[in-house]
């Protein structure tokens, strides 16, 4: 039997009832990722020596009574490379930080390494996050493992590709604008963007700090709520974390959405959206309705506005954000400068790809004087609409039911050209990230080619429980789930 | 929006970056289009809107001011593409 293509709860049980053995199921993984990855390219970084030395100690550690309360203690786990690791490097897929070691390890990872997760490696995305398809990574492109000849999404792609491939039992990623849930729909995994505030952004290389979520990507919708557990949690360290009274995300793991009530945003099932994608959708939302949800369509306001507001808010902070790259504190530096001021440039116009370029650029046009106002403020207020608009649907719905993307994974090699066209594709998820909400995208299908399709589901603010149960209750429906 | 030369530069400068001739061009013809995108956002009546930086109604949050440095110099160093002396080296900025 391949063990690596159990879940990692399953992985956890058997590690914890000594049926599989830590370093059994390290050096399982790691084959695997030797075997496949070759195809792939999900990881920069592969961790064999560190994973194989912390297989064994976390084996004695379990033999010692620790991590009883942790259910995936000894399992492998991938982790995206824009989440710092102490002494293993960091590259947020870029040249600027091609040989970047960590002095410290993200909290997420201090609360992996507590609940005993061995890392596995560092997964491949777009570089700095700035991406929809992991093909602007320094590092190569990662391929689609349900289809090689297409793009994993983006920008977690190295780690939704790393969980669809099997090698990897569950991942972590990053979602500033969708870049957990979109490569999860286009790999046919499950991902989950937490409420903002949720999870510690301490040792995330930040990209657009008031949307930045980290989050985890699994090969079910258990798995997800499990690694949730782990990785909430307040942290003084990220004065953004929203301590909350419980998190126990396992205990909404009911098949049972009686009366649970869900909104469908007319706009999201509107024009631009792949008609096979509508029709999978509306078959879900017939589903939910079977086990006695009540299912309703709606007008959420401000829907177009979203991707113009959210890329002139993105740009701006990523322009402030990663104005610390300039060659004098860590990673990359040219190697052709006569003064100070060439240090920064130069490094800087060798240092970054063309999509963060656009990006700083589009960034520091909408803060400069004279077009602040226009631009920067602009979208604060249109900020505030999506959210009024959210709000107002929430006073009628538990739960927004939608689709992840307007299309399945693009072929390699068509996004990029045409940059407005690539954002455009981000029209479902980037106003969750707007409003600060929790969202959940899960497979409901596949499409003519055989790609895979996802479905979104939104909560309200700290509403992660009635995502997590919809969510649960519909994979109980699908046949082939894990 | 017509972008021009002297915006292409403006920008360029202010983040930083050096861009080759090529790169201008294709920078002029992606932002006109992009930011003519951002400019739907006119479309929205929102002169009664106040702007909203964070989602939640939260208060600042306070600390003692106690130092907390974390890794030691060296750690940090070790990273630099230049030290010395347990500083960071640049080329010489004053005459």
């Amino acid at each position: 039997m391949d063990i690596t293509t159990l879940s990692a709860l399953e992985m956890g049980r058997k590690i914890k009832n000594r049926e599989i053995s830590v370093a059994e199921a390290v050096k399982a993984q790691l084959e695997k990722i030797k075997v496949s990855d070759a195809s792939y390219h999900c990881y920069i970084t592969v961790l064999e020596q560190e994973a194989l030395a912390r297989g064994e100690k976390v084996q004695k550690l379990i033999e010692a009574g620790e991590f009883k309360d942790s259910p995936l203690a000894g399992v492998p786990v991938a982790v995206k490379d824009n989440i710092c690791t102490q002494g293993v490097r960091t590259t947020c897929a870029s040249k600027i930080l091609y040989n970047f070691n960590p002095p410290y390890n993200a909290a997420v990872v201090e609360k992996l390494e507590n609940a005993g997760a061995v890392i596995i490696g560092k997964t491949n995305m777009d570089e700095f996050a700035m991406g929809s398809t992991t093909e602007t990574s320094y590092f190569g492109i990662t391929n689609n493992p349900r289809n090689t000849e297409h793009v994993p999404g983006g920008s977690s792609g190295g780690s939704a590709a790393a969980v669809a491939a099997d090698e990897a039992f569950y991942a972590l990623g990053s979602d500033t604008g969708g870049s957990i849930r979109q490569p999860s729909a286009f790999c046919g995994v499950t991902g989950m963007k937490p409420t903002y505030g949720t999870v510690s952004r301490y040792g995330l290389l930040a990209y657009a700090s008031s949307l930045d979520q980290i989050g985890p990507i699994a090969k079910n919708v258990s798995d997800c709520a499990a690694v949730l557990d782990i990785i909430s949690g307040h942290d003084a360290r990220d004065s953004t974390c929203v301590a909350q009274g419980a998190y126990h995300y396992t205990e909404a793991l009911a098949d049972d959405v009686r009366g649970m009530k869900i909104g469908i945003p007319k706009g999201y099932l509107g024009a631009g959206l792949d008609d096979e994608i509508r029709k999978s959708i509306l078959a879900a939302a017939e589903t939910f309705e079977k086990k006695g949800a009540v299912v309703q369509e709606f007008d959420l306001d401000a829907v177009d506005y979203a991707i113009p507001a959210y890329y002139v808010i993105a740009s701006a902070e990523a322009s402030s954000n990663l104005s610390r790259y300039d060659g004098v504190k860590y990673g990359y530096r040219t190697g052709d400068f006569e003064n100070l001021q060439e240090v920064y440039k130069k490094t800087r116009s060798e240092g970054f790809g063309n999509e963060v370029k656009r990006r700083m650029m589009i960034g520091a046009f909408v803060l400069s004087s004279g077009y602040y106002d226009a631009y920067y403020n602009k979208a604060l207020k249109v900020k505030a609409i999506i959210k009024a608009g959210f709000d107002k649907a929430f006073q009628k719905f538990d739960v927004l039911l939608g689709p992840t993307a307007p299309s399945t994974a693009p072929r390699l090699g068509e996004s990029l050209s045409d940059p407005l066209k690539m954002y455009l594709g981000d029209i479902y998820t980037v106003s969750v990230n707007l409003a600060g909400l929790p969202a959940i995208s899960l497979p409901c299908g596949t499409d003519s080619k055989g790609l895979p399709i996802g479905m979104q589901l939104i909560g309200k603010h700290f509403g992660e429980k009635e995502i997590i149960r919809a969510a649960y209750s519909f994979e109980q429906t699908q046949t082939g789930n894990k | 929006m017509t972008i021009t030369d002297e915006t292409i530069h403006y920008v360029a400068a202010l983040a930083k970056l050096e861009l080759s001739g090529e790169e201008k061009e294709k920078a002029k013809k992606d932002l006109g289009s992009i930011l003519a995108y951002m400019d739907t956002m006119n479309e929205l009546d929102t002169e009664h809107i106040e702007p909203m930086s964070h989602v939640f109604p939260i208060r600042n949050v306070f600390r003692e001011d106690v130092v907390a440095n974390g890794p030691d110099r060296d750690i940090l160093l070790s990273n630099a593409p230049a030290s010395k002396d347990g500083c960071f080296m640049v080329p010489k900025t004053v005459e």
